[in-house]
């Protein structure tokens, strides 16, 4: 057989030779490979099949027990159980057998539940309609019979079936839109390329004509990144190589829109497909709460061995003399006595940790993961993080990490979008140091545009107005916003809408989209852009076309994006907007003395600013520009890094013409929500990747820092200045002397911490003089709020991540809503992201998302409250219960000779975890509230009472531990001492006959259980603190279950049990008058301790959360009655602060007061605002005409409250 | 986003959903944690006082023949070779031993909580199912088929170690000794003798046991258990079914006998009493004691110290818990009430 043959048969069928390939090559519309093309290496795709189901019918239950077995708890209980199966041992197999099966059936179910969903929704997905061009005719078939290859004719709203490659649209340019909503959350248009020299092949004859392959990567994730080549046959001639990248890729799940039809080529298919390759499962997050819950595993699953081996021990030391080894009456086999002692005492000992296994809860894994599943929908559910605007309430994307919410300790934000709305409104612009402020918009109207501008400082003079004119057609061109034209838009509502047909701009960025509309305001007016040319209105009302060659798009490392342009009297332009930091290194000339100044003045106002500035460029320059750049995006290899490069030539020797200034403004009650997290012990850390002088100014308004915040600068400027190594120490040394000299006053003095990404870089680069980051992480410790300006997305996680390790593990929450803040919520204890405006990517890889940043206050400070203290008993009280359930076992051990003699029957044995005291626990798991939530939102400090896992530290689980020891001591020799050689009878006045009976070991252990069950139940009713009808219900419920399931098991011969110990027990029991009392007695005196002790610590040393308590006991519905000092307190603050910082828009809300008082206030403002119907971008107009400082309240956000 | 979206995202606004059910909020303050052990502790020491009176007002008597001592009439009977031994102890009353007379015997150190011996038993064959007399349960085992492979019925260690010592009280007067009659009917539980335990309905009982053997220790068969009663025979012997319910304790007592017939039914008068008993329940191998204790019951069950004690304890301890409350919350100015 031929060697080549081979070959191929084995890569075909080889699923390991395709991953060696780094690049496949697509024959467009499944032709053989034209001739001359090269060694064609044929690979095997997976057909276009979605498979997001984990499980197919017939593997769901060897790979779904395997899957369950792999989690220890379960694989612990079925050794237990097997142990159980193979010797004999004390309990039948059923006693672990039955919790199992239970837990193994509820977790398949659900999952087989899901998975059947899953299932279902491939299906529909998979079997949707495609059309396909096949033999010069469009054929439809089902979305899973596509193949790499097959060109698909996709309409208008469709959903794109695979990732394709654009051939040819509808459209004459051969662009097409889309919608990445369904992928990204960006619901803006983009515009997507055709390769000019497909784009001809229009029909499904003309297609089918078409004689090209793709070559292209491998699959990978980045929903962003797509690197390939097209060649395009033409006869005989060579093939036309053309580069492909993302703006040719059409990805799976996004939907076109404005566009007749298109057809392009499969090249990723099924789980090939960027959206597949993005589903994969995150790492898993553990809580805090969990890893305790495993170290106290660890603990009893200690207990346990020694207790089974102390049994074992003292049975064989027991058993020395051979009358109680095996006295007359109780012969061992000839079997068991030819049984080697080793064999025996092994046996011995499996038998123990059988009888004694049930002290490590089974069914507590299930009830935390029930708690967590059900819990996390109360926050879903929860109104008050519902957004009107966005439609959308918060979401939990693991319900794993519910608990950690009351334990953040460090909180990281981002800046833009998550503390500000990231709602861009356009303030000012500066020509060469002479500043243009659109104003006349106040009362909704678009004035014509001779009358908008106005300018401050004077008229420019002639030469001046060439700046000028360039400066708004720098604005108007550089950019990626597209035009609208449509009545609605689907998502959020941009430019002025007032009934008529109107365009709408639309952006990824809001930055763009606010310059383009100021300019607009200014009067100059995009239109649109058609085939190539950038459509300008002027001041003049004419029209100017520009032809778009290039767009140099922005990216986060260059903080800048450029356009080439070619204006219609034929010049090349180069212009470019970008950060200051990233423009004024490349500026030659122009007036950057002026334009540095208003920037930094811009930005000290929290004004996000940008420099724009120009290069003509020379038909030569521009041929040598194209030739770079194009060489850049047909590489297949390093494409990234090559354009980068080709930016880097041509974006320099600029000419500066100004710089923008646009506003953002703070979110509703960002000021309130950290006021409130400072109160409640955490540090907030903003990172962002702005300017510092606007973070700060971000960071005053949002009360980040106080005035009475002593800053402390860790950034460049400083560090250039001295060296690194005296900046740390002199820093660390203030704050150290701080710290020594105030010991009481800790709040009086606080320090805000500054610093910028090149600095970090410096002191997390440990250098030869010594490692900064202990310096570091000292100085930051001591500070109350720390602002890192500057920031790489990478750089954030980086942050995070010291602070994880830092020697107190704390525990960090980040907050972000862009792409650029995935990074650091990934990294994060908990991730939480915000449902902005800068797409989805940041919730969907959090760990919960919410709509706005005002509400990580209810989030942490009530949810997590809840839920911390919730599952913390939980876990207490499940090793707690289990201790009372086993130890009097154990104790029993003693006083039987040591023979593994259960002290329960088994069916109380089985059910004692699952059935008897399972519900209430899970129940107040769910529901309690210690305090009430409007106690918990009022009053932050609370939150401090369950820090560092206050609940769930050693002393606690100790104490717990001991109260269960001790009750199991009491229910024991409770029992033990009424029955130790007395008559324990009772006359039986109730029974037929006068009789005296004597009550055996199963009425002991019955007695035992009864008392046991009870206590426990009563034990969880003295810790609920709120009781609802769910409660009542639950615990009597299952008190009452417990009685009426003990009746009916002794109260009738079960056929199928082959033994009837427990007949009549329960009622022989319960007819005994001593019995009442001894249960009556046993369960006070256990109950006792534990009540003596809560009532003397509350009395004596009162927590906090006690205190709110009893503070909230007095005034029963406190709701609205936040202490009015307090209130006047932060008024006055405000009114001395006279700095002009005009963020702060929302301080009404930020005060967290009542609703009238703030109402009251807006009524009598609005008439200074200039009418009822206002838009809201009145708010900071008004301020700024005004200038006036806090005192002011802007009515802009209040209208919708 | 469309407003059906809007309508359709809401969450419902429910008082469960908002976790705004309505609730009891209890809280262990002052007013309700003072008074409530105050009212504890008086009712607990009230009961206390009730069952430590009605306890010393029981009279208990009990007499060791195990016959360690060389001076026991019993001794001679801890020698294992003799056989069919009877010892007498006498013992006299100086007052009426109220009646009703409750006849125990006790046992120490006697396990019959082990484990191996409580499942030694074939419940089934116990429920007179003839098919489980020939094939007892492999749990019966050691005692499962004797030397020659016939089936043991009743089967296993607990039927086969039953009591086998027998009582006989005799008083004492002038005109010879007068027996003390015994009472042996319903000391077992009723639904033991009833329903639990059955003899297969064969008649006579006998010729169920054809093939089978008695168990090992057991003098007589299943069927002659009691030869006086032929009602009292087979796996419903009241003796039989006190014997197989087990004790919970290595000490213990079961009830052998009850004094209410006849002019004994209101209490042993005072004066010389002799039991008689027939020893032949080897104890001391383990080194086990064997006694017989004569006890009267209350309202409560026989005499039991420790409750009425433990009520008291725990009664008297609410009440000083009260008071040390008071001082601490006198002293730390009721936080809960400020």
């Amino acid at each position: 057989m031929d060697f080549s043959v081979l070959r191929n048969l084995i890569s075909r069928y080889c699923a390991g030779e395709e991953n060696w390939l780094d690049s496949r090559t697509v024959y467009i519309g499944q032709k053989e490979p034209p001739p001359g093309a090269e060694a064609y290496i044929p690979q095997r795709y997976p057909d276009n099949r979605i498979v997001s189901s984990k499980y197919t019918f017939w593997n769901f239950i060897p790979k779904n027990l395997f899957e369950q077995f792999r989690r220890i708890a379960n694989f612990y209980f079925l050794v237990i159980f097997l142990v159980q199966l193979i010797i004999d041992t004390p309990t039948s197999p059923v006693t672990s057998g039955l919790p199992l099966f239970f837990v193994i059936t509820v977790t398949a179910i659900k999952q087989g539940y899901e998975d059947w969903l899953r299932h279902k929704a491939d299906c529909s997905i998979n079997e949707c309609p495609v059309d396909v061009v096949q033999q010069g005719k469009a054929a439809r078939t089902q979305s899973h019979k596509l193949r790499v290859g097959d060109v698909v004719v996709v309409k208008e709203d469709e959903t794109f079936p695979c990732d394709l490659v654009l051939l040819s649209s509808s459209r004459e340019d051969g662009t097409c839109y889309v919608t990445t909503a369904s992928l990204d959350g960006e619901s803006s248009h983009k515009t997507y390329y055709a390769v000019p020299d497909t784009k001809a092949f229009r029909t499904d004859r003309e297609v089918e004509s078409l004689h090209a392959t793709i070559e292209c990567e491998q699959p990978q994730p980045d929903l962003y990144k797509f690197v390939g080549r097209i060649n395009v046959y033409k006869d005989t001639e060579e093939p036309v190589a053309r580069p492909l990248g993302s703006e040719n890729l059409l990805l799976r799940g996004a939907t076109l829109k404005n566009t007749h039809h298109i057809y392009a080529v499969a090249i990723y298919t099924g789980m090939e497909t960027k959206m597949a390759l993005n589903y994969q499962s995150k790492s898993q997050k553990r809580s805090a709460v969990e890893k305790s819950m495993n170290a106290f595993l660890i603990v009893y699953l200690c207990i346990l061995i020694s207790k089974a081996v102390i049994n074992t021990v003292l049975k064989y030391a027991w058993q020395w003399s051979p009358d109680r080894d095996e006295p007359w009456y109780n012969h061992r086999t000839e079997n068991e006595r030819q049984r080697p002692v080793v064999i025996r005492a092994f046996t011995d000992f499996l038998a123990f940790m059988v009888l004694f296994n049930y002290i490590i809860p089974v069914s507590m894994y299930v009830t935390v993961e029930m708690q967590k599943f059900l819990g996390s929908y109360f926050i879903t559910w929860d109104e008050e993080m519902f957004d009107e605007e966005l439609g959308e309430g918060a979401q939990v994307n693991t319900s794993d990490l519910n608990e950690e919410l009351g334990q953040v300790e460090y909180v990281f934000t981002d800046k833009t979008g998550t503390l500000t709305e990231n709602n861009m409104e356009f303030i000012e612009c500066c020509v060469d140091g002479n500043v243009y402020v659109p104003h006349a918009i106040c009362n909704g109207q678009i004035l014509s545009a001779a009358s908008s501008i106005d300018m401050i400082d004077s008229s420019p003079g002639g030469y001046r107005r060439e700046h000028e004119d360039l400066f708004f057609r720098a604005l108007c061109l550089c950019h990626t916003v597209q035009v609208k034209e449509e009545e609605t838009v689907d998502g959020i509502k941009r430019g002025f809408h007032q009934g008529r047909p109107t365009s709408f701009y639309i952006s990824s960025s809001p930055d763009e989209v606010a310059l383009v509309e100021g300019m607009k305001r200014l009067g100059y007016t995009y239109l649109r852009l058609k085939d190539n040319y950038m459509e300008i209105l002027n001041k003049d009302d004419e029209i100017e076309r520009f032809e778009l060659l290039h767009v140099l798009n922005f990216d986060s490392v260059r903080r800048r994006m450029s356009v080439i342009v070619k204006s219609s009297s034929g010049e090349y332009l180069l212009f470019c907007k970008g950060a200051d930091s990233s423009i004024f290194p490349r500026v030659v000339s122009g007036k950057v003395e002026q334009v540095k100044a208003r920037v930094e003045q811009n930005a000290v106002e929290g004004l996000r600013t940008l420099c724009v500035a120009f290069r003509r460029l020379s038909p030569d320059d521009y041929q040598e520009a194209c030739l770079l750049l194009t060489q850049a995006k047909l590489a297949l290899q390093d494409r990234e890094q090559r354009l980068a490069q080709a930016y880097d030539a041509i974006e320099r020797d600029f000419v500066l013409l100004g710089a923008t200034a646009v506003e953002d403004r703070l979110q509703e009650k960002a000021a309130d929500t950290i006021e409130s997290l400072h109160k409640a012990g955490m540090k907030v850390w903003v990172l962002t990747g702005d300017k510092m002088e606007t973070a700060a100014a971000t960071c005053y308004a949002s009360k980040l820092f106080r005035r009475s915040t002593q800053i402390l600068e860790l950034t460049k400027k400083r560090t250039e200045e001295q060296s690194l190594h005296d900046v740390m120490f002199e820093l660390s040394r203030t704050v150290l002397r701080q710290r020594s000299m105030s010991g009481l006053s800790v709040d009086c003095l606080d320090y805000g911490l500054i610093i910028d990404g090149a600095t970090l870089t410096a002191v997390l680069k440990s250098g030869p003089e010594g490692n900064y980051q202990e310096v570091f992480l000292e100085v930051s410790r001591n500070c109350s709020a720390v602002l890192c300006c500057r920031m790489a997305p990478l750089q954030k996680a980086q942050i995070v991540k010291l602070i994880k390790a830092s020697k107190e593990h704390p525990i960090t929450l980040a907050i972000g809503d862009g792409a650029n803040d995935v990074s650091m919520i990934l990294e994060a204890h908990v991730g939480i992201g915000i449902m902005g405006k800068e797409g989805r990517q940041a919730a969907r890889n959090s760990d919960y998302a919410i709509p706005k940043f005002k509400h990580l206050k209810k989030m942490l400070l009530v949810h997590g409250h809840y839920y911390y203290i919730r599952i913390a008993e939980l876990v207490q009280y499940f090793f707690y219960k289990n201790v009372c359930f086993i130890f009097p076992q154990f104790l029993f051990q003693f006083f039987c000779g040591f023979s593994q003699q259960p002290l329960y029957d088994t069916a109380y044995l089985t059910l004692y975890n699952i059935s008897f005291t399972s519900l209430p626990i899970l129940l107040y798991s769910l529901v309690e509230q210690h305090v009430s939530m409007d106690t918990l939102r009022r009053d932050p400090s609370l939150y401090k009472d369950i820090t560092k896992n206050s609940l769930l530290r050693w002393p606690v689980f100790l104490y717990w531990t001991c109260l269960g020891v001790f009750d199991a001591v009491v229910f024991f020799f409770g029992a033990y001492f009424l029955f130790d050689n007395t008559t324990f009878t009772s006359n039986g006045q109730l029974m037929t006959t006068n009789t005296q009976m004597m009550f055996g070991n199963w009425t002991f252990g019955t007695l035992v259980f009864t008392v046991l069950v009870f206590t426990v139940t009563i034990k969880l009713a003295l810790d609920t603190h709120h009781w609802t009808w769910i409660n009542h219900f639950v615990i009597w419920g299952s008190l009452l279950f417990y009685v009426i399931f003990s009746l009916l098991w002794g109260g009738i011969i079960w056929p199928f049990l082959n033994y009837q110990r427990m007949y009549y027990v329960f009622m022989q029991m319960l007819s005994s008058g001593p019995a009442w009392l001894s249960i009556i007695l046993l369960i006070t005196i256990s109950l006792l301790p534990d009540i003596i002790k809560k009532v003397l610590c509350r009395a004596m040393c009162p927590t906090p959360t006690e205190r709110a308590q009893g503070t909230e006991k007095l005034t029963r519905g406190p709701a609205d009655s936040t202490p009015l000092p307090s209130h006047y307190r932060l008024l006055k603050g405000h009114a001395a602060d006279s700095s002009r910082i005009h963020l702060g828009v929302p301080e009404t809300s930020a005060l967290g007061m009542p609703q009238p008082f703030p109402q009251k206030l807006l009524l009598a403002q609005r008439p200074k605002g200039g009418g009822p119907d206002l838009c809201s971008a009145v708010g900071p107009c008004v301020l700024r005409l005004s200038g006036a400082g806090f005192a002011y309240y802007a009515p802009g956000p209040e209208t919708s409250v | 986003m469309s407003k059906e979206e809007n309508t359709a995202n809401r969450p419902d606004n429910t008082a469960f959903t908002q976790q705004r059910l309505p609730a009891w909020q209890p809280m262990l303050s002052a007013g309700i944690v003072i008074p409530g052990f105050v009212i504890i502790g008086v009712a607990f020491i009230g009961i206390g006082v009730a069952l430590f009176v009605t306890s010393q007002n029981i009279q208990v008597l009990e007499k060791d023949y195990t016959g360690i001592e060389r001076n026991s009439s019993c001794f001679k009977c801890t020698n294992p070779r003799v056989k069919n031994c009877n010892c007498t102890i006498n013992f006299s009353l100086d007052k009426l031993f109220e009646g009703p007379v409750f006849v125990y015997y006790g046992l120490s150190n006697y396990f019959q909580n082990y484990r191996k011996y409580g499942v030694s038993k074939d419940a089934v064959q116990l429920t007179g199912d003839l098919a489980y007399f020939t094939e007892p349960s492999t749990t019966c085992a050691p005692y499962q088929r004797d030397a020659k492979d016939k089936p043991i019925v009743p089967c296993g260690s607990i039927a086969n170690s039953m009591f086998n010592d027998t009582f006989k009280l005799f008083q004492i007067v002038n005109s010879g000794n007068v027996e003390v009659p015994f009472d042996g009917k319903g000391i077992a539980w009723w639904t033991d003798y009833n329903i639990k335990y059955r003899n297969p309905t064969t008649n006579p009982l006998k010729n169920a046991f054809n093939d089978t053997v008695k168990p090992i220790f057991w003098p007589r068969p299943a069927y002659e258990l009691d030869p006086t009663n032929s009602a009292n025979n087979g796996f419903i012997n009241q003796d039989f079914l006190v014997w197989m319910r087990r004790s919970a304790l290595p000490n213990f007592r079961k009830l052998y006998r009850r004094i209410t017939e006849g002019e004994y039914a209101k209490g042993l008068p005072a004066g010389d009493y002799a039991l008689v008993i027939g020893y032949n329940y080897p104890v001391l191998a383990f080194e086990g004691r064997k006694k017989v204790v004569f006890s009267n019951v209350s309202w409560m069950g026989g005499k039991n110290q420790f409750l009425g004690i433990a009520y008291l304890v725990i009664g008297s301890l609410c009440v000083v818990m009260s008071i040390v409350m008071l001082i601490v919350y006198a002293k730390f100015k009721f936080p809960d009430e400020e």
